[in-house]
């Protein structure tokens, strides 16, 4: 087990989230044997008294969380994303249904987790939890974004589900931006003019590469960091297209349901446009380096940077 | 006494059932004298307060047999007859499935199952974390013992050696299709239960005398308590007895005259 570091990966933010929040009584942890892995580990090490083990028992885990919750408490379970989805029936009847306030981190999430291969490559997981009522879904972009989101779900009033990421990612925000940061509330991370990059996770650092190398060629694009998928932010997106002819989402998700899709459902009943979706095609991951498969499934700074010029 | 109650309690459920024109009564008439033996000599709440904090907890993970609970939960004072009259219908607060978010007096939503127990633990933890006196008393069927979610949540009450946690399975031997060991043998399930660490004992679940002290027996006894209540499906009510078609099924005009008169 290894202290939180600097500049690290979305899931260093939310253990390092988690032990801030443990002044709060009501904070309580439950781990499914991938504490070390979800970062739930350095809570657990100083706040044993409030860490649930329930072994390798997500259904458990997560029903155990919503009887938690139900007693007043602050429940965060945490498994890898991909196993968070055997507990999708439990979030959907057990915690939400009911109205009941537990937070679920599904770590690992996306293809570029690597040389694990494609069991462990949740590329549907926004996907689904997005569909369930009242449920807020995120997934942030770097470490510090992660930790601030994770410490505003204390005081939240509805059910969490938030995709951290495995690897470590070039920070996005600073000690300052980062107070401007809240669930719901999309991040502008590059002013722009014609087009509008939108993108979540691992993959906003390369939108945001993709915009300063096209802005040599006289394309001015928006970043925007969408951090939190549900609810979405329809008040930055309808300003955005007041003024750009299209825009380009990029997830490491599939296509099928996730942040591009959501943009586009909102959009495509509400002011039609000209939308590029970057993510994984219809298809499964395998074995590879995560650099490697992300440029397999076309998840590269060269693919956003065409799409623009296209658009 | 409380078999005047039980037995009040079963003309509600039959009665609900056939106003709604659906619901579930085998297992409601199975479950019922456990459930007022439970109400009667255990729980620890209060109509003029449902949500107080310090309340026990009951856990219904079989929560088809809702009009089993809301019969209860009006003999008590937390439902009135209109509530009852209203069971299925669009708005009311008597749900097809019991439901916290519905009912003042419930304390989980239930509908799939294998979860209550899972759910019960949490409630157990709670109260451990906060050093409360509450119990939860959570009640499965045993054909719901087939999900695998019970024996990960059986395998973690006892490792977390939660006493303030029992459980009570209605082994009615019949399930939605037909009997449990049609389709899936689920054996000799206290032993199993036993093996994951759980004090059991098994008892006629229709005996109050004996339910009463099994009931006393879990609530003293420094580990989570396993009873299993072995109970005749549809109870009391001659045509529905070890009956799996009505496990699910309401009863017509005629059949609920002819119940009725059987409950008297």
């Amino acid at each position: 087990m290894s202290a939180p570091s600097s500049g690290g990966a979305s899931r260093d933010g939310y253990g390092a989230a988690l032990l801030e929040l443990a002044n709060d009584p009501r904070v309580v942890v439950l781990e499914a044997d991938l504490g070390k892995s979800t970062k739930s580990c350095h809570f657990r090490a100083e706040h044993p008294e409030r860490t649930v083990s329930l072994g390798i028992a997500e259904q458990n885990m997560v029903s155990v969380a919503a009887g938690l919750a139900s007693c007043g408490k602050v429940p965060f379970a945490s498994t890898f994303a991909i196993f968070s989805e055997r507990a999708f029936e439990q979030v959907r009847n057990g915690v939400a249904r009911p109205g009941l306030v537990a937070h679920l981190c599904g770590s690992h999430g996306g293809i570029h987790t690597g040389t694990d291969g494609s069991s462990a490559q949740s590329i549907e997981d926004l996907a689904i939890y997005r569909t369930i009522p009242g449920m807020t879904v995120m997934h942030p972009c770097d470490d510090l974004s992660a930790k601030a989101l994770t410490m505003q779900l204390l005081n939240h009033k509805s059910p969490s589900y938030t995709r951290t990421a495995r690897n470590k990612t070039p920070r996005m925000y600073d000690e300052d931006t980062i107070k401007e940061l809240k669930i719901g509330k999309a991040s502008m991370l590059r002013e722009g003019v014609d087009i509008a990059i939108i993108a979540c996770g691992v993959m906003v650092h390369k939108a945001v590469t993709a915009a300063n190398n096209l802005s040599k060629e006289g394309i001015h694009a928006y970043v925007v960091d969408m951090h939190t998928i549900k609810p979405l932010d329809t008040e930055l997106i309808n300003k955005l297209v007041s003024t750009c002819k299209g825009i380009v989402t990029v997830e490491d998700h599939s296509i099928i349901g996730g942040l591009g899709s959501s943009i586009s459902e909102y959009l495509s009943t509400t002011k039609p446009t000209k939308i590029t979706m970057i993510g994984v095609e219809d298809r499964f991951g395998e074995s590879g380096g995560s650099e490697e498969l992300l440029e397999l499934v076309g998840l590269t700074v060269e693919r956003i940077e065409e799409a623009c010029r296209v658009l | 006494m409380l078999e005047d109650a039980a037995k009040r309690c079963r003309q509600h459920i039959v009665k609900m059932v056939h106003k709604a024109g659906a619901g579930h009564p085998g297992g409601s008439l199975s479950a019922i004298d456990l459930i007022v033996g439970l109400y009667g000599t255990q729980m620890r709440i209060d109509a003029s307060n449902p949500n107080w904090t310090d309340r026990d907890r009951f856990v219904m993970s079989k929560g088809h047999a809702s009009p089993a609970v809301y019969s209860i939960l009006h003999e008590i004072g937390f439902l009135s007859q209109s509530d009852l009259d209203g069971f299925r219908t669009l708005g009311s607060v008597c749900q097809g499935h019991v439901d916290m978010k519905w009912t003042d007096g419930v304390d989980f939503s239930a509908g799939s199952l294998g979860m209550g127990l899972s759910f019960g633990i949490g409630c157990a933890l709670a109260s451990r974390m906060d050093e409360k006196e509450y119990n939860t008393w959570v009640m499965m069927g045993d054909g719901e013992t087939q999900e695998g979610q019970v024996w990960e949540a059986l395998m973690s009450a006892s490792y977390h050696n939660l006493n303030n946690l029992n459980i009570i399975i209605d082994r009615n031997r019949i399930q939605n299709d037909d009997f449990v060991d049609v389709q899936m043998e689920i054996g000799d399930i206290a032993s199993k239960v036993a093996s994951f660490g759980w004090a059991v004992k098994e008892i006629d679940g229709h005996d109050m005398e004996l339910v009463i002290d099994a009931l006393q027996w879990a609530s003293s006894t420094a580990s989570p308590c396993a009873i299993i209540a072995h109970t005749v499906k549809g109870k009391g009510v001659s045509f529905m007895e070890d009956n799996p078609s009505f496990h699910g099924k309401a009863p017509n005009d005629e059949e609920l005259m002819l119940a009725l008169e059987e409950l008297q």
